[in-house]
């Protein structure tokens, strides 16, 4: 989550002061991702030191004011923002998954029921899947930023539900035909690797 | 009271040694306005499941229950009876007959029940009226998109006073958002008080029922307990 460049997208709506940023982000998030006022002055002070956002000093009230500075996003600022919503996240070294790493070892541990271990986990799943659904079918019906972050979390979860079941299966069908070979030996030092950057 | 109860239902098909146990011991319990939603792997039993709680086929032991009804020895016509008045069945591929409009497709179940034409139209008005698709009334099922197609589908599962609706995956080939759509009006007719079944293998339609049973080679492995309201997601600590 890059809070800088969101604020730069609110500023390029046009001026702003920064309470109004922050209760802007919010409404824009659906209210789930709360910001501190701190943390938006903050931020607000290193776009204004890189040179990406630019202040009046004028209160609400027209009046110059140390306190309540007006903010306005500058041309860098504007091109900063549209390279930013072009560039993919870096989404190429599989991350430590705690999840995934439990699930390896249930698969290892003798005397260890990996399909309970997994059941386990993708009942929390459900449930939690349940509970951003709730939201799905009240508040985000007429919110569009919460629609939009409700489906973002529907589908992690789903997909973390999605490899579970692949897992199930494949250990299952691994111990019905022990005589397999249980990996292909090239894959793993290449993902060990790429896990190591993080 | 359950609108759907299984007790001990077991089903197999084939002679031992090639004997196969699609269901072994089931219990589940349905009550007025639930919805349940049951997953499971390929074979796991879902649709067996499915398919014996709405009378289509009979299990090798236990008991089914519909409104209290022991099914076991159920005499066909009255069974038949039960099937069209108090079940609604929702499928993949809709189902729709091809030949009557969204109207006389809703309205078919109270027909063939024989209540009058016009009083059966009146209540599959109503169901279609209900979902969103009363101005498409008069189309027939290839003039509706897909989305409208299982809309009237629905309309005719719960028309009347159905008090049990069994959806194999209802949402079809819906994109997402429509399948929501979908999943959404079955919730809506489980707030009215229906009992619903749905079988799916999609994580995301089973997460609208209040519960989620999982099966696995016959039996129930496990199920889901009310998770805590949405609110407690809003409240997450600030982002850095």
């Amino acid at each position: 989550m890059s809070v800088p460049h969101v604020l730069l997208a609110l500023l390029a709506e046009g001026p702003k002061y920064g309470l109004q940023l922050r209760e802007e982000f919010e409404a824009g998030t659906g209210e789930v991702w709360p910001l501190n006022v701190g943390q938006v002055y903050k931020t607000l002070g290193r776009l204004e030191r890189d040179g990406l956002a630019e202040s009046d000093g004028t209160g609400p009230d027209g009046r110059e004011k140390t306190g309540q500075k007006r903010f306005r996003i500058t041309a860098a600022g504007a091109e900063a923002l549209a390279a930013w919503l072009r560039t993919p996240p870096d989404l190429t070294a599989p991350p430590r998954d705690e999840l995934v790493m439990k699930v390896l070892v249930a698969a290892r541990v003798p005397g260890t029921d990996a399909h309970e271990v997994i059941l386990a986990h993708r009942l929390y799943l459900l449930e939690l899947m349940q509970q951003w659904t709730r939201l799905k079918e009240g508040e985000a019906r007429d919110d569009l930023g919460l629609a939009l972050v409700v489906d973002a979390e529907l589908f992690r979860l789903d997909a973390v539900t999605r490899w579970l079941d692949a897992a199930d299966t494949r250990i299952r069908r691994a111990a019905a035909e022990p005589s397999r070979p249980a990996a292909v030996p090239a894959a793993v030092p290449q993902l060990r690797r790429l896990g190591a950057r993080r | 009271m359950s609108v759907l109860e299984l007790r001990g239902v077991s089903k197999t098909y084939g002679q031992e040694p090639a004997r196969v146990h699609a269901l072994d011991g089931v219990d589940l319990s349905v009550q007025a306005g639930e919805m349940v939603a049951v997953m499971g792997p390929s074979g796991s039993g879902k649709s067996t499941l499915l398919t014996i709680a709405g009378s289509l086929e009979e299990p090798t032991s236990g008991d089914v229950l519909v409104c209290g009804m022991a099914l076991a020895g159920m005499p066909p016509g009255r069974k038949a009876r039960l099937r069209r008045r108090v079940i609604g069945y929702v499928f993949q591929d809709f189902n729709l007959l091809p030949g009557l409009t969204a109207a006389e497709n809703a309205a078919l179940p109270l027909e063939l029940d024989g209540v009058a034409v016009p009083k059966a139209r009146a209540a599959g008005l109503a169901a279609l009226d209900a979902l969103g698709v009363a101005d498409r009334a008069g189309r027939f099922p290839d003039q509706l998109s897909g989305g409208e197609r299982q809309r009237v589908a629905i309309a005719r599962a719960v028309v009347g006073d159905r008090r049990l609706l069994l959806a194999d995956e209802p949402s079809g080939a819906l994109d997402s958002v429509n399948a929501d759509e979908v999943m959404r009006l079955l919730h809506q007719a489980c707030q009215r008080g229906v009992a619903a079944v749905v079988v799916t293998h999609d994580a995301q339609l089973a997460a609208w029922a209040d519960r989620v049973v999982f099966l696995r080679d016959g039996r129930v492995t496990g199920q889901t307990s009310r998770p805590p309201g949405p609110e407690s997601l809003l409240t997450p600590g600030e982002i850095r």
